[in-house]
């Protein structure tokens, strides 16, 4: 079975600095994959290049067979990969609803048009995923006064406008409580599984990481150091050593279950 | 090979002024981001000072002391500005600072002209340097010399004076991350009102050095400006050094470019900062800034289009606007069209502006070319004035495909300066190419056809074209194209993220902007009979950029009010006063302090903060306002984050 996403070979360096330095990897439609490692790792590097945003120095990006490497973030997303950001990107001028109507507008290709008020396109379509999303009840709102989480869950949304086969989610639960954190990524789960959907996540919260994710890759000084399924690379010492540490709680808590 | 020496000789000495002003100006927006327009007002200070003080005072000691007691008098001057102006107005989108300064700009060249009088002076030569050298049989001015060396032992002293001294180490520091500087204890005010004084004391040194070269007039602080603003484009900003060498640069080609194209030598440094943007769109020596500040305050309450109440309101204000021939005489309507003229150029720079969020300094190209389009039209094909109204505004739109191609691929202050200078290019094109463009006699014979030949029928038309116009900048509003320029000034990095080309629906904004204020223009040529340079001149740019602040920033029409209430302001008080620019720049400044939202969005605060009473601002208010009643209570965030 070809791989929906096919990276090989990455690399980018700044002047001498090598931040990302020949990574590999591939991702099945539908599978949820998380991209973990210390600060400075290379992880939203990774994740810039793989939506346009920075060119790679070498290496390949190939969806479904087609290589990406080149294409501007625009054509990307055309190409159906959606992303949302480490620090939320909005359009904070505009109401809830309105940013989502954007991206529709966007996908159906009629940003060109002078007439029509915008307002009033595709309304149902943007209630639809905000609903999806839980954001429904807030779609009047200016986006500009949304807490940080409602935020996080509205560029999830405009991240979905374009029924993306890839979707990138630079730490999508980074400042949302516990309880949000969970919803947000059981939510995404479920809509990947639906649509056969692929996810690339980064992430810094363990329970985030191994409770959603299928897969987990580490991330250090640029290199993949392991690959595997959340069990795996828990246990793997030199996860460990570098990133996870000794004393875990997410794994102490789990020995303790465990004893019990 | 002499003749070429002398002439690079003499280009670097101009080369010394332009670099102390042009390094002053990168200082202080180093450390406080401010664009100090008045920068020009300062250096033309420091050459009028210094004549004073150097024509009281005879002798060596005299006329160097004089350049120095100047320079400091003028510094203390910019300091007293920054403490009673500029700091309260920090925090406001640097647009607003622009403009501020600009208003102290226009104050200055009144005041210039009520001291020191309107004729141009001639300063004394410098003592013991009033000679020449011989050089390949050539007369070299010894002063030249004295300038050439000035400039590397400026750029030297500063050098020392950034790297060497704790002032200038914080002041680096400054440059580089205000807020930690802040936190770590430095008291800010004084680094930067200190940092001002330094930039204006050398601003004004570039102004007294000049008096033994060239007379002293009160027109040659705009014409240094916008070559400051060209050096400092191409060397980048807050780059001492790229200022040095963008200046030697800039200086040379104008030097040179005189024998090349004697009569547009503007076009060689147009050419040489186009490239350098295309290349490197931050300068030689500039770094991209890291996060560039929204240009235009973004509001918290979105847009909506008008309701019934609202529509019916605007039909009643044209309704009356259309009655106005009625009741009124030829005066009074020719100066309703002047208005209604200036209301479509302020609609379409405000279309740009707020929607685009590109803050244009140089609007009044596309005013200008619309006029001259519209003129040439009538004077080399005979056009009739339907024809002519239909052509004009295509030599707007061919200025905006052409500079809007450059303009769009920068942003914020950057993008300013390089739309004044562009403006300012074009200026100089019709002022110098008298063949064509009359130069400064301008193109006369411009009349309407007979139909729109009284006032009431020219009033007529200019109603008809205006208000289609408004109502068609309006709907982009809230099209999808609007939506998707929105987008694109709301968060760069999402739009292209959601498939938008955020360049591309820029670059056609600009283009509408450019098409409707040509639209204007044309109409001014036919109002007047006439076109001159003055419709591309920096003057016309502020004028559409203080209607549109005047109106609010973030609504959506506010443009119109501001137009309507300003260029009334404007014409009443050239009939009044003969210092209406020193009583116009004192407007600005209040308005930029006091009401840094605008009429329109003053009232429609006003309008928000009461409870939601049935219908309590007014039927014009209601009328004009951009929205709808939001929610209550709403917490406001600042729009400068």
């Amino acid at each position: 079975m070809n791989a929906l996403l096919e990276v090989k070979g990455l690399v980018k360096s700044y002047s001498g600095v090598h931040a990302v330095r020949g990574v590999s990897f591939s991702l099945q439609a539908g599978e949820i994959l998380a991209l973990i490692g210390p600060n400075g790792a290379g992880k939203s590097t990774c994740f810039n290049m793989l939506n346009g945003q920075i060119r790679p120095n070498a290496g390949s990006i190939r969806l479904n067979g087609e290589e990406m490497v080149g294409l501007p973030p625009r054509t990307v997303w055309r190409r159906g990969v959606g992303r949302t950001f480490q620090i939320t990107a909005t359009f904070s001028s505009m109401t809830v609803r309105e940013n989502v109507q954007v991206a529709l507008l966007s996908y159906h290709r009629r940003l060109w048009s002078v007439l029509g008020y915008a307002g009033a396109a595709h309304r149902e379509e943007a209630d639809d995923l905000l609903t999806l999303v839980g954001m429904d009840q807030q779609a009047e709102r200016p986006c500009g006064e949304l807490a940080y989480g409602d935020l996080k869950r509205l560029e999830l949304a405009v991240a979905l406008a374009n029924q993306p086969r890839l979707l990138l989610m630079d730490e999508p639960t980074a400042g949302m409580a516990p309880k949000e954190r969970v919803e947000l990524m059981r939510l995404t789960a479920a809509i990947a599984r639906k649509k056969d959907m692929g996810v690339l996540f980064t992430e810094h919260d363990m329970d985030v990481v191994f409770e959603h994710a299928d897969a987990v890759m580490v991330l250090n000084r640029g290199e993949l150091i392991a690959r595997g399924s959340p069990q795996e690379v828990r246990r793997d010492p030199h996860v460990q050593a570098i990133y996870l540490g000794e004393g875990l709680l997410y794994d102490a808590k789990h020995r303790e279950e465990a004893v019990q | 090979m002499d003749f070429l020496l002398i002439q690079a000789l003499s280009g670097l000495a101009s080369a010394a002024s332009l670099f102390l002003v042009a390094s002053g100006l990168s200082i202080i927006f180093g450390v406080t981001r401010i664009v100090n327009f008045a920068h020009g007002a300062f250096y033309m200070l420091g050459a009028y000072v210094a004549f004073t003080l150097t024509d009281r005072f005879a002798g060596p000691l005299g006329f160097w002391g004089g350049l120095l007691v100047a320079s400091l008098v003028v510094a203390a001057l910019g300091a007293l500005m920054e403490m009673v102006l500029l700091r309260r107005i920090y925090q406001a989108p640097e647009l607003f600072q622009l403009l501020a300064t600009f208003g102290v700009t226009l104050m200055v060249q009144d005041l210039v002209v009520l001291i020191w009088g309107p004729d141009d002076l001639m300063g004394p030569r410098a003592p013991g340097l009033s000679g020449a050298f011989s050089l390949f049989g050539r007369l070299v001015p010894s002063y030249d010399i004295l300038l050439i060396l000035l400039g590397p032992a400026v750029l030297g002293l500063l050098w020392l004076l950034f790297h060497r001294t704790r002032w200038g180490v914080l002041v680096r520091a400054a440059t580089q991350d205000r807020e930690m500087v802040a936190s770590l204890g430095v008291n800010q005010k004084w680094l930067f009102t200190s940092v001002f004084a330094l930039g204006v004391f050398l601003a004004a040194l570039g102004g007294a050095l000049q008096i033994p070269r060239t007379t002293v007039t009160h027109y040659m602080d705009l014409s240094i400006i916008v070559e400051v603003f060209v050096v400092v484009v191409i060397g980048g900003l807050g780059s001492v050094t790229g200022a040095f060498i963008a200046a030697v640069l800039v200086s040379e080609l104008n030097a040179f470019g005189i024998l090349v194209l004697p009569k547009i030598s503007m076009i060689t440094v147009f050419l040489v900062m186009a490239v350098v943007l295309v290349v490197r769109p931050w300068g030689l020596f500039g770094k991209p800034d890291a996060a560039p500040r929204a240009s235009a305050g973004i509001s918290v309450r979105p847009w909506k289009p008008m309701s019934v109440l609202e529509r019916s309101g605007v039909a009643l204000v044209v309704l009356l606007a259309a009655l106005l021939p009625l009741v009124s005489g030829s005066y009074a309507l020719s100066v309703g069209s002047e208005i209604l003229v200036f209301v479509l150029f302020a609609a379409s720079l405000h279309f740009m502006m707020t929607v685009g969020g590109l803050s244009s300094f140089g609007h009044a190209a596309y005013f200008g070319l619309g006029a001259y389009g519209a003129a040439f039209a009538v004077t080399y094909f005979g056009a009739p004035m339907e024809a002519a109204l239909l052509l004009g505004p295509l030599l707007g739109l061919a200025g905006a495909v052409l500079f809007g191609w450059f303009c769009v691929r920068l942003s914020g202050v950057y993008f300013a300066m390089l739309t004044l200078a562009f403006a300012q290019i074009t200026w100089s094109v019709a002022f110098q190419w008298v063949e064509v463009t009359g130069g400064d006699n301008g193109i006369l014979g411009i009349w309407p056809s007979a139909w729109a030949s009284t006032p009431q029928g020219f009033y007529w038309l200019t109603l008809a074209v205006v208000v289609v116009g408004v109502a068609l900048l309006r709907m982009l509003v809230f099209s999808p194209f609007g939506f998707g320029l929105r987008a694109a000034r709301d968060s760069a990095l999402r739009a292209e993220a959601i498939g938008i080309d955020g360049k591309r629906t820029q670059w056609a904004a600009f283009m509408v902007a450019g098409t409707f204020a040509g639209i204007a223009g044309a109409l001014f040529a036919f109002l007047k009979g006439s076109v001159f340079p003055e419709t591309l001149a920096i003057p016309m740019s502020v004028d559409g950029l203080v209607m549109v602040l005047l109106g609010g920033i973030e609504t959506v029409s506010g443009a119109v009010v501001g137009a309507v209430v300003y260029k009334a302001l404007a014409i009443w008080l050239m009939s009044q006063t003969e210092l209406s620019k020193l009583v116009l720049g004192g407007i600005i400044v209040l308005l930029v302090v006091a009401f840094p939202k605008g009429i329109v969005g003053f009232l429609e605060d006003w309008r928000h903060r009461r409870p939601p009473a049935p219908n309590g601002a007014g039927p014009k208010a209601a009328g004009k306002a951009a929205t709808e009643a939001a929610p209550v209570g709403i917490a406001k965030l600042e729009a400068a984050r």
